[in-house]
C-alpha cells in the first residue's frame, strides 16, 4: 500500500498545484497508515519536496518525456506506481492531469474520481468530496474498489512546508520514443505572466470596461497586486482578450483566493467558472447586478472611477 | 471516415440544481435536458468534416428511454444515426466501456467526446475510451482536422494552446472555439424523425463509484457593502482583514 503523487513539472519548474497534491497525499496516506511517494516524470522543479510532505521521491527522466504525450507519461506514473505498491493516485487537476489520470485508472484498473475539493473521509468507507454542476453543487463520492486515481482541483487544500528535505532516486521504466502517439508540432504559451489556473489572486472585467482600450487599468491592477486577469465570455468571444482568459462555464474555471470583478454583471454561467472563489469583490454600476448576492465585498460605482482609485491605494499600502 | 460522435444529456446550463431523497438524487423535475454544450460543437464540427471531404457521422448515448428527445436533436443537427446503450450512466468508467464496446464493433476512424459533461463535470470518458481502445488521446481541442490517415488539432494547455497531430484512430475531446455549434432547422428536424435510433442492451460491468449524497457550496455569509466614494476601503480590507496581499 502507498500513496502515490504526480509532482508535475514544466521546463524544470514545478507547479503549485505539485505542493498541493503533495501534501494532500501525505495527509491521505497518514490517514490511511501509509507512505507518500512523490513521482517525477521529465525535467523536475528544483524544490524538495520532503519538504511538502513527500516521504520518498522518484524520478523519471530522458529525452522521451521532453515533449507531453497522454501515453508515455500515464504509463511512466501506472509502472511506477506499480512497482511501488502504490494503490492510491492522487494528480493535480492541471490541463496536464486531466490528460493522463483517465488513462492511468484504466492501466491500474482503478476507480477515477475527478474535480476532488476536500480531502478523503475514511470513516466510514473510502469518500470524497467533488465539485458537480459546473460548481454549483458538491457530490460525496463513495470508492468501492481497492485502487484510485484521484485528481485534486488546484487550490482546493491547504499547503504546508513543515517536512523534511528527503533524497530521491532515479527509476525507469518500459517507456521509449515509440510510445508517443501525438506529434507536436507548435507550442504557444503565454510567458512572464502568471497562468490563470495557476493564479492566486484574479482581477477579471467585463463588457461594462466597453472596449478592449480600457484594460490598462485592470492590467495595472492585477500587475499591483501580483494577480492574473481574466474576463467574462462577451470579452473574450468580441475579441477584447484572448480566449485563454475567458472564465465560467464554457471557459476556465479557477478557484483563486481572490477574484475581483469589475463590470460583469454575474450569469449564472459566469458564476460557474469563479463562484468558488474565497473572496470575491464586484465593482458594478448597477446596485441590481446578481453578481452581488455571490459577493463577499461589493461597490456599487463606475469601474472608471473606481479602478484608478483601487490601484492609488493598494501602491501606497504596498509601499508602506 | 466513420465519426462516433458521444452525447451526454444534461441539465440546461440555467437550471437551479436542487435535490430529492435526503439531497440523494439530483431533482429532475422540471428540468430541461439538453445536448451537452461541448458535444454540440463535437457533432458540429464532425459533420464539416464528413460534408467537406465524405463520410458518415453517428452519435452514442449511454442512456434511459428519456433521453431520447434529445438523441433526436443531434440526428436533426445532421447526424446519420444513433446508438443508445439502455443504461443509467453510473460512471465514467460505466460510460466508457460501454461506448468502447460500439466503437471497436462500428469500426469507427475517429471518436469524438466534449471536454466534459456539464453535469459531473468529470472529463473523464475521452481519456477512458482513448485508453480502453488504445487508441491516441487528443484532450480539449480548439481546432479539429481529419483526412483519411490523420487527424491535426490544436489543444489547450496550461498557459497557451499546441497544435499536434496523431494517426487514426484516435479519440479527441472538443473545446468551446471549435466551431459555432449548428442550430437544427425544420428539414433536419422532420429528417430525424426516421433515422435509425438503434437501442442497444449495456454489456460491461463497473461499478467503482456511487454518488451517496450531494451538498449546496457553502453559501456566502452576505455581502458587505463599501460605498464608492470610499473605494479605497476596499484595498485595506483586503490587506490588513483578508491579508491577500
Ligand atoms: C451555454 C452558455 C454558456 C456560457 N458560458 C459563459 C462563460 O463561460 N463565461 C461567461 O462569462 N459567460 C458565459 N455565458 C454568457 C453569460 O450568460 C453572460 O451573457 C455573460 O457572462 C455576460 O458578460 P458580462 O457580465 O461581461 O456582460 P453584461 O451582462 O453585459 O454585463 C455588464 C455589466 O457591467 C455593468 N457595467 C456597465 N458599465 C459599467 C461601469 N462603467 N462600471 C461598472 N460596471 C459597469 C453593467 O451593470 C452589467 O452588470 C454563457 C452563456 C450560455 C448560454
Ligand atoms: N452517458 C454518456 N453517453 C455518451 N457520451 C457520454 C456520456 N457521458 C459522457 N459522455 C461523453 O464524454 C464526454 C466527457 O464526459 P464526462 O467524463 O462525463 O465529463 C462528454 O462530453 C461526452 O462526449
Amino acid at each position: 500500500m502507498a500513496v502515490i503523487v504526480y509532482a508535475e513539472s514544466d521546463n524544470g519548474i514545478y507547479k503549485k498545484s505539485s505542493f498541493e497534491a503533495t501534501t494532500y497525499g501525505k495527509d491521505l496516506a497518514d490517514k490511511l497508515g501509509t507512505d507518500c511517494i512523490a513521482v517525477t516524470i521529465g525535467n523536475k522543479g528544483t524544490q524538495n519536496l520532503g519538504v511538502y510532505g513527500a516521504e520518498s521521491e522518484l524520478n523519471v527522466s530522458g529525452s522521451t518525456f521532453d515533449s507531453f504525450n497522454p501515453q508515455t507519461y500515464a504509463t511512466a506514473l501506472s509502472e511506477v506506481a506499480s512497482s511501488n505498491g502504490g494503490d492510491t493516485i492522487v494528480i493535480s487537476q492541471t490541463y496536464t492531469g486531466k490528460s493522463i489520470a483517465p488513462l492511468v485508472a484504466v492501466k491500474q484498473d482503478a476507480a477515477l474520481v475527478t474535480g476532488i475539493v476536500d480531502m478523503v473521509d475514511t470513516s466510514n468507507g473510502f469518500t470524497v468530496k467533488k465539485t458537480c454542476f459546473s460548481s454549483k453543487a458538491i457530490g460525496h463520492v463513495s470508492i468501492n474498489h481497492s485502487k484510485r486515481v484521484l485528481t485534486l482541483i488546484p487550490n482546493s487544500y491547504k499547503i504546508y512546508q513543515d517536512g523534511s528535505e528527503i533524497s530521491s532516486s532515479e527509476v525507469s521504466t518500459s517507456v521509449s520514443d515509440a510510445d508517443n502517439n501525438t506529434t507536436i508540432e507548435a507550442t504557444d504559451k503565454v510567458t512572464g505572466k502568471i497562468p490563470l489556473t495557476e493564479a492566486e489572486l484574479v482581477v477579471s472585467a467585463g463588457r461594462g470596461l466597453k472596449g478592449p482600450e480600457n484594460w490598462d487599468m485592470v492590467e495595472e491592477l492585477a500587475d499591483v497586486l501580483g494577480a492574473a486577469t481574466a474576463c467574462s465570455k462577451p470579452v473574450s468571444d468580441m475579441e477584447w482578450r484572448p480566449h485563454s482568459e475567458h472564465v465560467g462555464q464554457t471557459g476556465i474555471t479557477i478557484k483563486p483566493n481572490l477574484y475581483i470583478a469589475a463590470g460583469i454583471s454575474g450569469a449564472i454561467q459566469h458564476l460557474a467558472g469563479v463562484g468558488s472563489s474565497k473572496v470575491i469583490c464586484v465593482i458594478n454600476t448597477d446596485p441590481e447586478a446578481p453578481f452581488f448576492k455571490a459577493a463577499d465585498y461589493g461597490i456599487v460605482g463606475d469601474a472608471f472611477d473606481v479602478i484608478p482609485r483601487l490601484i492609488k491605494r493598494a501602491k501606497e499600502i504596498k509601499a508602506s | 471516415m466513420k465519426i462516433l460522435v458521444c452525447v451526454s444529456v444534461v441539465p440546461d446550463t440555467t437550471t437551479k440544481i436542487t435535490f430529492t431523497d435526503n439531497d440523494s438524487q439530483f431533482n429532475k423535475a422540471g428540468v430541461q435536458f439538453i445536448i451537452n454544450p461541448y458535444d454540440e460543437l463535437s457533432l458540429t464540427r464532425a459533420l464539416e468534416i464528413t460534408e467537406a471531404s465524405g463520410g458518415t457521422v453517428s452519435v452514442i448515448t449511454v442512456g434511459e428511454a428519456d433521453t431520447e428527445p434529445v438523441i433526436r436533436k443531434a440526428l436533426a443537427m445532421g447526424a446519420t444515426d444513433a446508438i443508445r446503450v439502455d443504461a443509467s450512466p453510473k460512471d465514467g468508467m460505466y460510460v466508457a466501456a460501454q461506448i468502447a464496446v460500439q466503437a471497436k464493433s462500428g469500426e469507427y476512424d475517429l471518436v469524438l467526446t466534449g471536454r466534459e459533461s456539464i453535469d459531473y463535470n468529470g472529463g473523464q470518458v475521452q481519456g477512458l475510451l482513448a485508453e480502453m481502445l488504445n487508441w491516441p488521446l487528443i484532450n480539449v481541442a480548439t481546432e479539429l482536422d481529419a483526412d483519411a490517415s490523420t487527424v491535426k488539432a490544436t489543444r489547450d494547455i496550461d498557459g497557451g494552446r499546441e497544435t499536434l497531430s496523431c494517426a487514426l484512430p484516435a479519440v479527441v475531446s472538443a473545446q468551446k472555439d471549435l466551431c459555432e455549434p449548428r442550430i437544427p432547422n425544420m428539414r433536419g428536424i422532420m429528417m430525424a424523425r426516421s433515422k435509425p435510433l438503434n437501442v442497444v442492451p449495456a454489456t460491461e460491468k463497473y461499478d467503482y463509484t456511487s454518488i451517496t449524497s450531494y451538498e449546496l457550496p457553502p453559501a456566502k455569509s452576505g455581502v458587505k457593502m463599501i460605498d464608492a466614494a470610499k473605494a479605497e476601503e476596499l484595498m485595506d480590507l483586503l490587506h490588513s482583514t483578508e491579508k491577500l496581499f
